[in-house]
C-alpha cells in the first residue's frame, strides 16, 4: 500500500512525559509498520476536552478547536485530521460539525480567528485514529502485518464513551461495538466475549473532581473483565486508559479487591504484534505491567 | 445575588423556559421533551443526581429556575452520551447539561463548592494561560482546591499515582517551571477574548 497522510492532532495528554506519552510511543510504531505520516498539526492548541464549560461559554470552546482546523487546512491542505485522543476527537469533529451547519457560529468564529490571522472553512474530515484503521485499511490489511501474534492472551476491548458516542465508528452499534474485539482477534489474541462494561463510562474528567463515585465506576469495569477470564484491558482512548489503570490501588484498599490487571492501548498491542521491542510499544510507560506483552516483545 | 443575575430575573419574569431558550447553549431544544423519561436511566452518576435531565427539563418549563440553576445536578454529567444516542426526540442533552452550567457559573450562582464546578474552572484557566494543559499544575491546584489542610491530605493519598507516573515518565516535574504550551499562545488569547466579546453581545447575561 501507498503511504498515507493525515494531519495530526496529538492532543495535550499525548506530550513528552505526559499522561499518554506511551500512547504516542506505540502510535508512532504503529504508524511505521503501516506507512502512515502523521504531520502535526503546528502550533496546536487543548480542545478543553468535555470539561471546559464552567469557563468557557459555546463560541470560546468552538473557536479552540477552530483555531486548531484552520491551521491544519494552511498546513496540512487536503488530509483529513486525524486525532488519537477520545475527547480530542470527539471535541474536534463536533466543532467542525456544528461550525459548519451553523453560519452565525461560523461567521462569528471567523471573526475571533481573525485577531491571529487565521480563517477556517471547516471543510477538512475530523477523524479517530481506529477510524483510519478500519475504514483506510481494514481487518486484512492490518492482520498481514502480524509477525508475531499474540497467542494465548485474553483481552476485554474496553471501548468507553467517546469513541463510541454519539458517532461511533461507523456501522458498529452502541450497545455492542466489535471492532476493538476484531482489532484484538486481527493480533492474534483472544478477545472477552460478551465484556458487559464494554461501553460503560469511567468517569471521564470526573475522576478527578469526583473520586470515589468514578472508582464505584471503574471497579466494575474491571471487575467484568476479570469475569470473563482477562488478562489484560485494552482501550482506544487515553482517559479510561488512565482512570482504568492507576486508581486500582485506592479501589483494591477501598472494596478489598486484589486488583492488578494491566490497562494497555490498541497501538500497544499492534507494536508488539507487528514485532516492535518494549520500548516502541510504550511498555516502559505501564504502571502495572503488561508482562505477557513484554515477554512477547523480547523474544 | 448577583447584578447579572437579578437582570435577568427582571428581564424574563416567570417565563424561565424562555430566559433557557434565549441564554443557554442548545437550550432552544428543551420545549422538544416528551417526558419519556430514558434520559434519566443514562446517567453514570445516577443515584447522585438531585434531578436527573427529564426532571430538569420538566423544571424548566415549570418556571423553577433557582432549584434549577442552583443545583448540583448538572454537574454530575460525565459526557458520556448516552443520553443523546438513546433520546427518541434527539436532544442535545449532554450540551444542554454543560450550557446550563456554564450559565449558572456566568451569573454566579452556581454551587460554590462543588468540586466538579472548580475542576473545570481550574482546567480552563489551565489550558488558557498557555494554550494546552500542564498536567502538573492542573493536578495540584485540584489538590489543594479545598485549602492547604485538605490539599496535603488529598497529596499524600495521590503521591503513589504520581510517583508510578514519575517512573514510566507520564509526568514531569518540568512542568512546575515550564511545560509545554503553545508558541502564538498571545495569538490564541486574542482570539479567546473576541470570541467572549462576541458571545456577550449576543448572549445578554455577561456575568462578569
Ligand atoms: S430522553 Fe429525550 S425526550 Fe426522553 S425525557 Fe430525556 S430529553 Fe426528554
Ligand atoms: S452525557 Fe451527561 S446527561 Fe447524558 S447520560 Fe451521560 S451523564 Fe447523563
Amino acid at each position: 500500500m501507498a503511504k498515507k497522510s493525515y494531519s495530526f492532532y496529538p492532543g495535550c495528554s499525548s506530550q513528552k512525559a505526559a499522561s499518554a506519552s506511551n500512547y504516542m510511543v506505540s502510535v508512532n510504531s504503529m504508524c511505521e509498520t503501516l506507512d502512515i505520516e502523521l504531520n502535526e498539526i503546528p502550533d496546536w492548541n487543548c480542545c478543553s476536552a468535555s470539561i471546559g464549560y464552567a469557563g468557557g461559554g459555546e463560541l470560546p470552546r468552538l473557536a479552540l478547536s477552530a483555531r486548531n482546523m484552520a491551521i491544519s487546512e494552511q498546513a496540512n491542505p487536503g488530509q483529513d485530521i486525524v486525532a488519537t485522543c477520545a475527547a480530542c476527537w470527539l471535541a474536534t469533529k463536533e466543532a467542525q460539525e456544528r461550525l459548519h451547519d451553523d453560519d452565525t457560529l461560523m461567521t462569528e468564529t471567523n471573526e475571533a480567528l481573525a485577531q491571529a490571522g487565521l480563517k477556517l472553512e471547516a471543510s477538512q474530515n475530523v477523524r479517530h485514529m481506529v477510524e483510519v484503521l478500519i475504514e483506510d485499511f481494514g481487518y486484512d490489511e492490518l492482520g498481514k502485518h502480524v509477525k508475531k501474534p499474540l497467542d494465548g492472551i485474553k483481552i476485554a476491548g474496553y471501548v468507553g464513551c467517546q469513541t463510541n458516542r454519539p458517532f461511533g465508528i461507523d456501522g458498529e452499534s452502541y450497545e455492542n461495538p466489535k471492532y476493538l474485539d476484531k482489532l484484538v482477534e486481527t493480533m492474534g489474541a483472544e478477545p472477552v466475549e460478551n465484556y458487559d462494561q464494554k461501553v460503560s463510562c469511567c468517569g471521564g474528567a470526573l475522576a478527578f473532581s469526583e473520586p470515589e463515585k468514578s472508582q464505584a465506576l471503574i471497579k466494575d469495569i474491571i471487575e467484568s473483565a476479570y469475569d470473563g477470564g482477562a488478562d489484560m484491558i485494552v482501550t482506544p482512548c487515553p482517559v479510561c486508559q488512565m482512570n482504568v489503570e492507576v486508581y486500582q490501588d485506592h479501589i483494591n484498599q477501598k472494596y478489598k479487591t486484589n486488583f492488578k490487571m494491566p490497562v494497555v492501548y490498541y497501538s500497544t498491542l499492534m507494536s508488539v504484534a507487528y514485532g516492535g521491542s518494549g520500548k516502541d510499544a510504550g511498555l516502559d510507560g505501564q504502571i502495572i505491567k503488561a508482562k505477557q506483552l513484554e515477554e512477547l516483545a523480547s523474544k | 445575588m448577583t447584578d447579572a443575575n437579578q437582570q435577568m430575573v427582571e428581564q424574563y419574569r416567570n417565563n424561565f423556559l424562555r430566559e433557557v431558550e434565549d441564554n443557554v447553549e442548545e437550550g432552544e431544544w428543551v420545549k422538544m421533551c416528551m417526558q419519556c423519561g430514558v434520559c434519566s436511566g443514562s446517567c453514570p452518576f445516577g443515584p447522585h443526581w438531585e434531578h436527573p435531565p427529564q426532571e430538569i427539563f420538566m423544571m424548566i418549563r415549570a418556571g423553577k429556575r433557582d432549584e434549577v440553576l442552583q443545583s448540583d445536578s448538572m454537574w454530575m454529567c460525565t459526557s458520556c452520551y448516552n443520553c443523546i444516542v438513546r433520546c427518541p426526540r434527539e436532544l442535545p442533552i449532554t450540551h444542554i447539561m454543560h450550557g446550563l452550567a456554564h450559565y449558572a457559573k456566568r451569573l454566579g450562582i452556581a454551587p460554590k463548592n462543588q468540586p466538579t464546578q472548580k475542576f473545570a474552572q481550574l482546567f480552563w484557566n489551565n489550558l488558557t494561560k498557555t494554550g494546552r494543559v500542564n498536567e502538573l499544575k492542573l493536578g495540584l491546584a485540584l489538590y489543594f482546591m479545598n485549602g492547604i489542610g485538605e490539599g496535603i491530605k488529598t497529596s499524600l493519598k495521590m503521591q503513589k499515582i504520581g510517583l508510578g507516573m514519575l517512573m514510566t515518565k507520564r509526568l514531569t516535574p518540568m512542568e512546575l517551571i515550564g511545560g509545554h504550551k503553545c508558541k502564538d499562545a498571545k495569538g490564541l488569547q486574542a482570539i479567546l477574548k473576541k470570541a467572549e466579546e462576541l458571545e456577550a453581545a449576543r448572549i445578554p447575561a455577561t456575568g462578569k
